[in-house]
């Protein structure tokens, strides 16, 4: 029998880490601060809306880029938290997830050869969205003493002429890092005058804590190469609906839809009818759910700092990245041991990439009461760590 | 700050101060300032404990009664609500639009308590006209707090 496998599929690696993924899945007892999911239940009023959509039997396909409704709200909600206008009709694509909309970006502008420039540590699908799309994937290892900022001169550093898009992926799971105004001036400057595209990764938009999400999109002549990527899971919870859109330039656009449809033909209809209603009445429990986990995140920061556990303080997401590299041990060593030792997940920074090395992912989707267990055993793990080596 | 020190509060009033001052980045002097401010003011009025009754084996009847009165001279609602916010078993006393005036909640131990306060204490008093009495049978949700079992979580240990 021939291979019936693709050599450019069976080439991907696959993740290093879910290994340890299967491990902590199949431990019942542990506590866990490993997941990239909202601890909250989806608002009461969009699931509400999602059970009335089915009651009324809007069981059908929608039109391949979403419902009409749906895309004007999400336009309008762009313009409310962004200032960047987009024409619902051309502009938009409703995917099934933030991750579709990565995965049709980069099949709609990679030609075989295109770079790709991903700054990690990242997300663990743009890497291969890349190699899949026939693209060359280019990793920019991001610093921990730039608080995992992408700056002008790492990324001019990895710039070469076959360099198509840059990904940028902030608020960045798992760092947490978020790219302000400021620190997004400079790689706009840098995207014009290398004429690149860029896949902005805004998954987290909602999950800003220090003054207002920004997107490169905002900057003066960056809205024609930007694909915006945003969804409903992170700041709206909604997960499990599969529910993402895709912004940009009506040319992109186009071919993206093009994609979609013939791979997906249209997101979910009753999750597209339950998201009108968060876009249009949900903003108070959005902003409710940031309030609490910003709260989260002041309590982890100051625990780290009581317990002497280097950690920069990360303004978004839900996720902080403490740095653990003074145990004289692999990410994956320590997080092996803190699961067997004390029965408490957390996610190795590798999983995210090489530059994760030294760092592990703790995410505070977590009621305040189970981070306080978990604290209290993880301090106990470093502590005796610490007495170890001396 | 105010606003923010209240939230909490609202739904835990057992939090310390030292975590409350992390959680709300600010200092806790400055915190217990504000709450002995607060409640001078009387903006808050007390810290109280949500509790299921129903769970400790206890006995005990909630009942809600409404309450048609005529207002007094002067005096409008207020003079008729005090006479009846002042038993200890009178729970709530609100004044209420539609189609009738007060609604009160009351706590007692037996369903004859209840009709006792009711026909003893509650429809002699001269400005009462008519009085209905609900009877709660089972309590849903509290203070904002779901207190019917809510089933585990499903979100898997581990995902990217």
């Amino acid at each position: 029998m021939r291979n019936p496998l693709a050599k450019k599929v069976v080439e991907i690696e696959p993740s290093g880490i879910r290994k340890f993924f299967d491990v902590v899945n199949e431990m019942k007892d542990a506590i866990s601060l490993g997941v990239g999911e909202p601890d909250f239940d989806t608002p009461w009023r969009i699931r509400e809306e999602g059970i009335y959509s089915l009651e009324k039997g809007r069981t059908f396909y929608t039109s391949n880029s979403g419902l009409k409704e749906l895309k004007e709200e999400i336009c309008n909600y762009i313009q409310r938290k962004t200032s960047v206008i987009y024409d619902p009709k051309s502009e938009v694509v409703v995917t099934v997830g933030g991750s579709e909309g990565i995965d049709i970006a980069m099949r709609a502008m990679l030609d075989p050869g295109d770079e790709v420039l991903i700054p990690q540590p990242s997300y663990v699908s743009y890497l291969p969205c890349a190699v899949l799309a026939g693209g060359v994937p280019v990793v920019i290892p991001l610093q921990n003493k730039n608080e995992f900022k992408l700056t002008r001169e790492e990324l001019e550093a990895a710039i070469t002429p076959r360099t198509k898009i840059l990904v940028l992926p902030f608020p960045n799971n798992p760092t947490g890092s978020i790219m302000t105004r400021e620190d997004l001036e400079p790689i706009a400057e840098v995207v014009k005058e290398h004429d690149l595209f860029v896949i902005s990764d805004e998954i987290y938009s909602e999950l800003s804590y220090q003054g207002e999400h920004v997107s490169i999109a905002e900057f003066p002549g960056l809205r024609e190469r930007t694909i915006m990527i945003n969804g409903f899971s992170k700041g709206f919870a909604m997960t499990g609906w599969r529910l993402g859109y895709a912004c940009g330039p009506a040319e992109i656009i186009e071919q993206m839809i093009k994609i979609h449809q013939f791979a997906i033909m249209c997101a979910p209809t009753n999750s597209q009818y339950a998201a009108i209603e968060g876009l249009r009445n949900c903003q108070p429990e959005v902003d409710e759910m940031r309030e609490a986990y910003n709260q989260r995140r002041r309590f982890l920061m100051h625990e780290f700092r009581r317990i002497g556990l280097k950690c920069f303080e990360p303004y978004g997401a839900f996720y902080v990245f403490p740095d653990v590299s003074e145990f004289g041990m692999t990410s994956e060593e320590f997080a092996t041991r803190f699961l067997e030792e004390e029965r408490v997940a957390v996610v190795p920074g590798t999983a995210f990439g090489a530059s994760g090395e030294g760092f592990i992912r703790i995410s505070y989707a977590y009621s305040l009461e189970d981070l306080k267990v978990a604290l209290g055993r993880l301090e106990r793990f470093i502590e005796r760590l610490r007495e170890q080596k001396r | 700050m105010r606003r923010e020190i209240l939230k909490y509060l609202e739904r835990n009033s057992k939090i310390n101060l030292q975590e409350l001052a992390v959680l709300l980045g600010s200092d806790e002097v400055m915190i217990a300032n504000e709450i002995a401010q607060m409640e001078k003011e009387k903006i808050i009025c007390g810290y109280h404990t949500l509790i299921d009754w129903e769970k400790t084996g206890e006995e005990q009847v909630v009942a809600l009664i409404e309450v048609k009165v005529t207002p007094q001279r002067n005096q409008g609602f207020d003079r008729i609500a005090e006479r009846i916010y002042n038993y200890p078993e009178v729970n709530a006393v609100y004044l209420i639009s539609g189609g009738y005036d007060f609604l009160i909640t009351l706590k007692a131990r037996t369903l004859k308590e209840v009709s006792e306060f009711v026909s003893g204490k509650l429809a002699p008093l001269d400005a009462v006209l008519s009085t209905a009495t609900h009877f709660v049978l089972k309590k849903y949700k509290d203070h904002g707090a779901v207190l019917v079992a809510k089933t585990e979580s499903e979100r898997m240990l581990v995902t990217p």
